[in-house]
């Protein structure tokens, strides 16, 4: 017999020999999402974009949607989504990812739509097709990544940066005075009539990231009851712009986005029975 | 000088491995901070990416998924042992087979 | 066939519905609204979509949202909003969308008014967004083209995939003619391309317009110059009004080559020898033709409601033949068969 065939990681196996050996199998428990292309990705280390497209398509594949799931890609960072999710996708004009899912959703209802859209593109330039698609209640998911800054045009002010917060456009720190408060987009689409589901979450933390997936899972199985719109709002980092190291990025977020933006359940649907099994009823 | 302490793996009722695509790995250590074993340390040697990766040391290793669940790049993966141990009858005959099926 | 007396507008939503066309978005502007409002009476009737968006910005996006699924999908508007549309339109030109996009064409510029206008020449034929794109462009001059052209369009929008414009105006869109709609069959065309959820059995499409390695980005480019060279092989038309033996031509498209047709006539009874040549497809233009006829007639007249915008291609099209004079009223005024007779009679002198 070679002997290479017996050389085992000494982690992997535990025999304790007797008349009877008992051996500790080890099952897989987590790996990358089928449905996420296997390439690298072009994010800057620590970036959460490519966690939340993890997120997202660990949903399409737990709910086995793949067939059935149009994404809409934003411009911005996230402009190349399409190249990680293995779904179909379009991508959008800046802003208008909204408009272009109400396009792909009126025409196939029983499709599951969803945009991903980041703070400049949804809050900024895309602010009006947003409210409008959401007071209409399409029947989409609309995924807000807010990391409170331009960050592909490489760290401009957005309409989410926080007040005081410096940017390469606001280099003494944004101006209430000048430039207004941070826009809660979340807070503001819960206010329309067609928004179903509307909550913030963020990534900071591994707990945090399964807040995130469920909701993300939640908005998804919601998509299919045609009551309107789900609206997540992800609080996301962006540690090149902000200059910051990741770990230092996501305790920003706790610390200081989370101030501004509070986390949590926005707008739920108004019968829940979160005891159901297998999602909500 | 440093001085790293290592820790000794506690005996467990489940233990866990991770595999880290290190050429996929970036560094940015995320995962480092979700390990709450200090299971994972940055490696000194780079990718060919130029990145300085993931290193882990799965005697410590839990299998608790926060290190791949904060993962950004989708580079590990993790594996557990069944909480019930299986008795597995080993004999001569079957050896290869049963510790082939284990492994792969 | 039975015919009806339809406006213009009507006789193009009526058409759309009867060419297969599964979703309309769309937004009020005058004078094209009645588009908007017969479809959103008669859609529902056969089950299609049609949809007021809050601007003419999210309507052209929901039309690119719907191509892109792969359905017939149309929206028009009005001069200023096809201002609007104009980022929307060079997406859906990148990205390779067919679709159908309808300007009423008002005068300008800026708000303007409501009248009849040609002054979007430039615009629809030259492009009107950014980047190097083309769109076929057609343009009705009377309210059975209004129909005509939109079983015209959406085919040839899907023969090449790409836009294609119906470049009417105000006053085609809201008058009243006779029209037959001539029995169509919707050759349904394979868009394996489209985004409707990815099979295991087939790789992902997406649709964009993003090619960021410039090798890339020329690839495309000459994709789509190929494509827009093609266009100008086979796309080409025109239609020509006692041309046989014309000494002096009006060169006009839309509502202006109507009143040309008249001028024709009056000019023909004072023993003028006149032509019209009308351009009905505006991109391609018409090049060819006018160069032989460049050879035969003294003079050219490019009667126009602008300050002179399609005189510039007749002008391409003759390289110096013949010399080529433009006539043109402005801000929604129209002139009178006799007024642009009296233009050219001043010029044969």
């Amino acid at each position: 017999m070679p002997t290479e065939e017996l050389l085992l990681p000494e982690t992997t196996v535990t025999a304790s020999c007797g008349a009877e050996c008992a051996i500790e199998t080890y099952e897989e428990v987590y790996r990358k999402p089928a449905t996420l292309v296997d390439v690298n990705m072009h994010y800057c280390p620590g970036c959460a974009h490519s966690l939340i497209h993890k997120l997202i398509m660990e949903v399409v594949e737990d709910m086995d949607i793949q067939e059935k799931t149009i994404g809409i890609a934003p411009v911005g960072c996230s402009v190349f989504a399409y190249d990680y999710m293995d779904i179909d996708m379009q991508e959008a004009a800046h802003g208008r990812a909204a408009a272009v899912a109400t396009g792909v959703k009126r025409l196939m209802p029983d499709k599951y739509v969803f945009t991903y859209q980041g703070d400049g593109d949804l809050a900024a330039i895309g602010i009006g097709e947003t409210i409008h698609a959401v007071n209409r209640g399409e029947n989409i998911l609309i995924v807000f990544v807010n990391n409170a800054v331009y960050g592909m045009t490489s760290g401009q002010m957005a309409p989410t940066t926080l007040n005081g917060m410096k940017t390469t456009t606001s280099p003494n720190g944004r101006s209430a005075e000048l430039t207004g408060l941070p826009i809660k987009v979340a807070e503001l689409m819960a206010q329309l009539g067609g928004a179903y589901f509307v909550t913030r979450q963020t990534i900071s933390s591994p707990n945090a990231v399964r807040r995130t997936k469920k909701a993300l899972l939640q908005a998804f199985q919601y998509q299919t009851l045609k009551k309107g719109t789900c609206f997540i709002e992800i609080l996301s980092n962006c540690p090149s712009n902000w200059k910051m190291t990741p770990i230092e990025s996501m305790k920003f977020i706790d610390e200081e986005m989370a101030k501004t933006f509070p986390l949590g359940d926005i707008k739920v649907p108004v019968t829940i029975n979160t005891k159901t099994e297998g999602g909500i009823q | 000088m440093d001085t790293i302490k290592i820790k000794t793996p506690k005996e467990r009722k489940v233990k866990g491995k991770v595999e880290i695509n290190i050429q996929k790995c970036k560094g940015c250590e995320l995962c480092l901070t979700a390990c709450k074993e200090n299971a994972l340390k940055l490696s000194d040697s780079i990718n060919i990416k130029g990145y300085r990766y993931m290193i882990a040391n799965n005697d410590l290793c839990t299998g608790c998924v926060n290190c791949a669940i904060i993962c950004p790049d989708a580079v590990i993966s993790v594996f557990r042992t069944h909480p019930k141990k299986k008795p597995v009858d080993i004999t001569p005959e079957n050896i290869k087979d049963t510790i082939k099926s284990i492994v792969i | 066939m039975e015919a009806k007396l339809m406006k213009g507008n009507e006789a193009l939503a009526e058409a759309a519905i009867q060419a297969g066309c599964d979703a309309y978005f769309g937004y009020p502007i005058t004078p094209q609204s009645e588009v908007l409002e017969y479809l959103a009476v008669e859609m529902p009737k056969h089950n299609r979509i049609v949809m007021q968006a809050e601007s003419e910005v999210a309507s052209i996006n929901m039309v690119y949202g719907a191509a892109g699924a792969g359905f017939r999908a149309m929206t028009s508007s009005s001069s200023p909003g096809i201002s609007l549309m104009a980022e929307g339109i060079s997406y859906l030109a990148g990205a390779e969308l067919p679709c159908l996009l309808v300007n009423v064409n008002r005068a300008g510029p800026g708000l303007g008014t409501i009248q009849p206008g040609q002054g979007d020449y430039f615009q629809a034929t030259k492009g009107g967004g950014h980047g190097d794109y083309r769109m076929i462009v057609l343009a009705p001059a009377s309210v059975q083209e209004m129909a005509d052209h939109v079983f015209l369009g959406f085919d040839l929008a899907d023969k090449y995939c790409n836009p294609v414009m119906i470049l009417s105006d105000g006053a085609i869109g809201q008058m009243m003619e006779k029209v037959v709609f001539q029995p169509y069959i919707h050759n349904k065309v394979d868009k394996p391309w489209a985004t409707v959820g990815k099979p295991a059995s087939r790789n992902r499409n997406f649709i964009t317009s993003l090619h960021i390695r410039p090798e890339d980005m020329e690839v495309q480019n000459q994709k789509l110059l190929d494509k827009y060279n093609l266009m100008r092989k086979q796309e080409v038309r025109y239609e020509e009004f006692q041309t046989e033996d014309a000494e002096y031509l009006f060169v006009a498209y839309g509502l202006s080559s109507r009143i040309c047709q008249k001028a024709v006539d009056l000019a023909r009874e004072k023993g003028i020898k006149v032509g019209l040549f009308r351009p009905i497809s505006l991109f391609p233009f018409p090049y060819q033709r006018l160069e032989v006829l460049a050879s035969q007639v003294k003079l050219m007249l490019s009667v126009e409601l602008n300050t002179g915008q399609m005189v510039e291609d007749v002008q391409l099209a003759v390289k110096g033949k013949v010399p080529v004079e433009f006539y043109g009223r402005l801000g929604g005024m129209i002139p009178t068969p006799e007024e642009v007779l009296l233009h050219l009679e001043k010029l044969m002198q």
